[in-house]
């Protein structure tokens, strides 16, 4: 795993907007394939027939209102949903060509391929290190002491907290900020070294500057990892993603790059809500 | 008297009611404590606790049916809290809504509402006689648990209840499985809610006698148990029986093994206060 | 650690978790066979309408009557007391403390409540025949040294957390709306809690009612210690009384062969007190489930 250095300098936000909009006429070869997805939750249909090809090494980000489907739709990704009881998917999701709803595929390996960032920060009662060590050691992933340390530096490292928690990597994990949480809850993610990170509004309960620390992490992820991310705050979709799917009641009305969706919508509904006219 | 007079009157009638009879309670547990204390007080001394019974009241001591109560109690944890919070996990975990859990749930609830003499018949026709126990501390114990086993259910629970549904996502989403993520994570966190109940659950069962007397623990035993096998006696049985002798010595004897009783209990109890205490998030 | 392992591992896991849950199922099935398979041995020697309606017991005599009848009677005599007193104080208790009492108080009393249900109720026998009767008998000079009165009195006390702690959880279900609507109109706090909560509650306080019932009709020890061991059919709570729990704690303590009818009795009469408490809580259980439908 290559690891992001946290001295590198980080582009300010309005280079990260011209970046995007240059690296979004590149074709990229598509990780995930969605085709024709419903999603009931016993009779009721939380999603209809949505459709999609999420690219490789970049950032696609779901907006819509609440209630439309977007965050039940990245649970499918990783099949999380299927804890709930009484839920049921119909469609094909294939990542790297390969059916995760199919007879062959094991939903807990899944996740290991698949992370996870969740809207609340939720990281375990335990120490910082036993957070970003615990993948590791359920998945059997580090052979000895030194390469479980090592791997917990890296994902620390890569999530842009090493610095910050060095000094006390024992101390109990909720004695972070709730921005620390979250990077935190990142570097647990990636520490099982993942292909696709998918985050749930993952900075919907930080303040501007924690916001800001997730932002630029997302910015540096992408160049390893595919990111998905779910946001009710059209502002940042607009800064951290390349491209960017509208949800509206359980349908994908909209899936463009990012620099189009917000200049030039062709869907009236997208237009509407990007503009703020509702939501 | 104006009508909004008589309304206020009967407010108060109504507050003071309320009032007189939480009182009422509060009172009688005070003269129960105060009853047995006086009774009983002068009779604890180093000697009564550590004396076999006798038929000289003056001579008697509790040393046998204290060492019955330790060993009947900690057998019975034995069996009762590791298939308690076992089936709470099922329950709480695996369960969801199927019908084999809804059953299972109805039956705990009815089984936690059987008068306890009842359990005493169950361990008699089943330990004493079927599987052949005698009556032994462990025929003993294993009644004691089927009657803790509801509460232990009840109570693991709730505790597991209680563990954030996040924290379950969380471990999920890293690759683990369902086991994986109640051993790690979390039966951790559930850890001293359960054992609250579980010591709450226990101090209750060891304040039982019927099921006990039922099942045939002697009442006079002049021997520690050496044993699960060994024949025993329990404080409570210890009390009944000095309780149902006339002579005034005795129920001097039965009051001061009722401090000893309510000693243990509130030894429990606090313990279990403090567990709460201290990990209540 | 391999898929197949890990699989493997969790089924088996899975299995003796379900296994501990079932164990519980053993318990109910353990409970009415053993009940069961006695009391048939039972109805084979004595009839059942001779065992329900007859209005002798003297199971353990020469001359053999196998009338339940008295061990009932005394059996709803204590209970009934014991109601009497365990309902009203119970329910004035939750009124109060949800009701009328300032929060500090609330969080004093409740703790100190529940240590009066957490006290063994070998205790409570012994306070109901030396503290309670002794007491009585200096106001009531007919009564004998075991009676009904006292230890249904002291039982009354024992079950009164319970019903408080269960009708001031109903109290609580009702919704606060309900309430601001009464005192919006101007009620009193005694107008709103009589004519608005209290009815509003009713089927939660009910439950808890019948609870209580089941809990006196099975409760062994008080009455084993203060209510005597004299099977009489008997409305006189002065006199000394027998209840079914009693009468199997009596043979329990003596020294009675299995396999002979005066064993078999105590199989009979629990097999009653395990289906009235059985019928009770389940229409206990029953009220609840109403009470939250109502106010979900």
């Amino acid at each position: 795993m290559t690891t992001v250095d946290s001295d590198t300098a980080i582009p300010s936000l309005a280079g990260v907007a011209s970046l995007v909009s240059e690296r979004g006429t590149v074709e990229t070869p598509t990780k995930v394939d969605v085709r024709g997805l419903s999603f009931y939750y016993g009779d009721m249909r939380a999603l209809e027939d949505v459709s999609i090809q999420i690219p490789e090494k970049q950032v696609t980000a779901f907006i819509g209102p609440s209630g439309c489907g977007k965050s039940t739709f990245l649970r499918t990704l990783n099949r999380m949903n299927d804890i709930i009881p009484g839920v049921r998917v119909t469609g094909t999701v294939l990542i790297d060509g390969k059916d995760i709803y199919g007879a062959s595929t094991d939903p807990v390996t899944l996740r290991q391929h698949v992370g996870m960032v969740f809207q609340k920060s939720n990281p375990f009662p335990k120490s910082i290190f036993e957070n970003v060590a615990y993948g590791l050691r359920i998945n059997g992933l580090a052979a000895s002491k030194t390469e479980l340390a090592d791997r917990v530096e890296t994902s620390l490292r890569a999530a842009a907290l090493w610095d910050e928690v060095k000094d006390r990597l024992s101390a109990s994990a909720l004695a972070l900020s709730g921005g620390q949480q979250q990077r935190l809850c990142i570097a647990r993610a990636l520490a099982v070294e993942p292909e696709v990170l998918l985050m749930d509004e993952p900075a919907s309960a930080l303040d501007p500057i924690a916001t800001q620390h997730i932002e630029e992490l997302v910015f540096q992820l992408k160049t390893n990892y595919t990111i998905v991310i779910v946001t009710h705050n059209m502002q940042q979709a607009a800064r951290v993603s390349d491209r960017t799917a509208f949800f509206w009641l359980g349908k994908l009305i909209e899936f463009d790059l990012t620099s189009r969706m917000f200049t030039a919508p062709t869907a009236k509904l997208t237009e509407d809500y990007v503009t703020g006219r509702f939501g | 008297m104006t009508r909004r007079q008589r309304n206020h009157w009967l407010d108060l009638a109504l507050h003071g009611a309320g009032l007189g009879a939480t009182l009422l309670g509060l009172g009688v547990l005070a003269a129960l404590l105060f009853d047995i204390f006086s009774d009983g007080f002068g009779r604890i001394s180093w000697d009564f606790l550590t004396s076999f019974p006798s038929r000289r009241a003056e001579n008697a001591g509790i040393y046998a049916a204290l060492l019955g109560t330790l060993w009947v109690i900690t057998l019975t944890a034995m069996l009762a809290v590791p298939v308690g919070i076992g089936a709470a996990i099922y329950l709480e975990e695996y369960g969801g809504r199927g019908r084999w859990s809804r059953i299972v749930e109805i039956n705990i609830a009815n089984l936690a509402g059987v008068p306890s003499v009842i359990y005493g018949l169950l361990g008699l026709g089943l330990f004493v006689r079927t599987l052949a126990l005698g009556r032994s501390v462990i025929a003993g114990a294993a009644t004691l648990a089927l009657l803790a086993l509801p509460v232990v259910i009840l109570s693991s629970r709730e505790a597991l209840r209680a563990v954030s549904p996040a924290l379950r996502e969380a471990s999920y989403a890293l690759g683990a499985t369902k086991w994986q993520t109640i051993w790690h994570q979390v039966l951790p966190v559930a850890l001293p809610g359960i054992l609250t109940g579980m010591i709450l659950a226990l101090s209750r069962t060891m304040g039982e006698t019927a099921p006990l007397i039922t099942i045939g623990a002697l009442t006079y035993v002049p021997f520690a148990p050496d044993g699960i096998w060994s024949p025993f006696t329990v404080l409570p049985i210890q009390v009944f029986n000095w309780v149902s002798r006339p002579q005034e010595a005795f129920l001097a004897n039965a009051a001061a093994g009722i401090i000893v009783l309510l000693a243990l209990l509130l030894v429990m109890n606090g313990f279990a206060a403090w567990l709460r205490d201290r990990y209540q998030h | 650690m391999s898929r197949r392992r890990r699989d493997f591992v969790e089924r088996v896991v899975e299995w003796a978790l379900r296994a501990c849950a079932g164990v519980s199922i053993l318990v109910t099935l353990g409970i009415v066979s053993v009940l069961a398979v006695e009391t048939f041995q039972f109805f084979r020697e004595v009839s059942p309408s001779e065992f329900l309606f007859g209005t002798v017991w003297t199971p353990l005599f020469f001359q053999k009557s196998f009338g339940v009848l008295p061990l009932v009677a005394g059996t709803l005599l204590v209970s009934a007391i014991a109601m009497a007193v365990a309902v009203p104080a119970g329910l004035l208790t939750a009124v109060y403390l949800s009701e009328y009492a300032p929060a500090t108080v609330r969080r004093v009393v409740k703790p100190v409540l529940e240590v009066l249900a957490g006290v063994p109720t070998v205790v409570y026998g012994y306070f109901a025949l030396l503290f309670v009767t002794p007491l009585l008998q200096q106001v009531l000079p007919g009564l004998s040294g075991f009676n009904a009165l006292s230890p249904g009195l002291v039982m009354g006390i024992m079950i009164l957390p319970m019903v408080s702690s269960l009708s001031e959880d109903a109290l609580h279900g009702v919704p606060r709306g309900l309430r601001e609507a009464a005192y919006a109109l101007g009620a009193t706090k005694m107008q709103t809690t009589t004519r608005v909560v209290l009815p509003a509650a009713l089927s939660g306080i009910s439950a808890a009612g019948i609870l209580a019932a089941s809990r006196a009709i099975g409760e062994t020890m008080i009455v084993t210690i203060a209510a005597g061991q004299q099977p009489r059919l008997t409305a006189n709570p002065l006199v000394p009384v027998e209840t079914m729990t009693a009468y199997i704690v009596q043979v329990s303590l003596g020294d009675t062969p299995a396999g002979t009818l005066a064993y078999r009795t105590i199989f009979a009469v629990g097999m009653l007190l395990f289906v009235s408490t059985f019928m009770l809580n389940l229409a206990s259980n029953w009220l609840r489930e109403r009470f939250r439908e109502e106010y979900a």
